[in-house]
């Protein structure tokens, strides 16, 4: 809340912050200004609108969707959850995008100079669209922790990148996605750049023996609340 | 109410998931309007380019619809117009090939809204682009922004033989910073 009485969508006690010096990228690239109050028009409430047809079959499967002669190699999981809003409603259509390094902590990516090997089947990215109830899936291979430039023996915990498209242009969020009990994150200034402790660890997904299907994957749940502001706004009655 | 979930960085390996070939094509022969490119460069505190940086955009069309059902007019909308386009940064910058939007009221002068993401920026920036041809103290929202900051948000308008270019650069940090929005 701004001094103007401005509420914007994000809860700055949750959000990190654009400085954060442990994360040295932030150092030169935070902005200085504060931010400044907006009072969304018709274009923040609104935004592109994704269908089935935006979606191939194969698309939330990671497994398959750039095999090329065999399977990619890894632990093989199932990640699914649920997309919220903050009223805890199930957000349908968003679309989700994932990308991730694979099995030994190697991203295709032409800056990525890890030495660890490239899987010929596995490419690491993925969509797809929640369904009228705010559910997704994936299927993946766990991604593999990975080493950084920011600091002596820096080391990224094992994590997927998530990238929300709700229904509108509000309803916004890039994120990461964690696995339970990594020793990593306890050293990891992306994931400690968030302040609030009980914030961060929301990023943690949950092993879900339910979600886990015998002999053949391990199962991971990550519900993920996205604020925006509220679709009914501008239709007959919804004031 | 449930907490909303906080943001980490795109990270500087997003390419190939969220780059995709035509994404920064907003048009195709048929969209109506002025056919527009935006283009500029993201800056960081040192004015160094940013070379991995993702640019988002969302517009309405030439009659400055909405393809969304919160827009009363959405069934008129243009259906050979995208709205939204996304171009990764590379030295040179991001670069949209679009069209002019129409305003949209109450403003009567056109904007777009832009939304930046990066490697060391933990959430993403908002920001707005005006046109250098219009008087954009007519827009609600520009108006009330200080009058010298607001010169951040206007893409300066070059007629070229290839076509019409619009040039604005987005400043992270340090003189000129651009403005950002807390949406
Ligand atoms: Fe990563």
């Amino acid at each position: 809340m701004s001094e103007s009485g401005h509420k914007g969508v994000l809860d700055w006690s949750i959000q990190p912050p654009y400085l954060h010096a442990p994360y040295v990228a932030t150092v030169r690239r935070a902005p200085h200004h504060p931010l400044v109050p907006l009072a969304a028009s018709l274009m923040e409430r609104t935004g592109p609108v994704y269908g089935e047809g935006d979606i191939g079959p194969l698309d939330h499967d990671l497994t398959k969707n750039a095999a090329k002669n065999g399977e990619p190699l890894g632990e093989r999981i199932i990640v699914t959850g649920r997309v919220l809003d903050e009223n805890g409603r199930g957000v349908p259509g968003v679309l989700i995008e994932i990308w991730q390094a694979n099995a030994a902590g190697r991203y295709i990516h032409k800056n990525d100079q890890h030495d660890a090997p490239l899987d010929p089947n596995f490419v690491g990215a993925g969509r797809t669209l929640t369904d009228e109830k705010g559910f997704y899936r994936f299927i993946s291979i766990k991604p593999g922790a990975y080493p950084w430039k920011n600091h002596f023996n820096a080391w990224r915990p094992a994590h997927i990148h998530f990238s929300l498209i709700g229904r509108n242009f509000s309803e916004r969020l890039v994120t990461q996605m964690y696995f339970p009990g990594d020793p990593l994150l306890e050293y990891d200034p992306i994931y400690q750049g968030i302040p609030n402790i009980k914030a961060r660890s929301r990023l943690i997904s949950r092993f879900d023996l339910e979600t886990t299907q015998p002999e053949w994957a391990l199962g991971y749940r990550f519900d993920i609340v996205l604020a925006g502001y509220d679709q009914t706004y501008f239709e007959p009655g919804g004031h | 109410m449930r907490a909303q979930y906080p943001s980490q960085t795109v990270g500087p390996f997003f390419a190939f998931a969220l780059v995709r070939e035509g994404g920064n094509m907003l048009v195709n022969e048929q969209t109506l309007g002025e056919r527009i490119t935006l283009k500029g460069r993201v800056l960081d505190g040192d004015n160094e380019p940013v070379d991995d940086a993702l640019v988002e955009i969302w517009q309405a069309d030439a009659q400055g619809r909405f393809r969304h059902p919160a827009d009363p007019q959405h069934a008129q909308a243009d259906p050979h117009f995208k709205g939204f386009g996304r171009s990764g940064t590379t030295g040179e910058g991001f670069c949209f090939q679009t069209i002019k939007p129409g305003p949209v009221p109450p403003s009567p002068v056109p904007c777009i809204a832009v939304r930046v993401f990066a490697r060391g920026m933990l959430i993403h920036a908002v920001t707005r682009v005006y046109f250098s041809d219009h008087d954009n103290t007519q827009d609600p929202v520009f108006a009330g922004l200080d009058p010298v900051r607001r010169q951040t948000l206007v893409a300066q308008r070059c007629e070229l033989p290839s076509g019409v270019v619009y040039r604005w650069d987005i400043r992270l940090q340090g003189e000129g910073e651009t403005i950002f929005f807390d949406l």
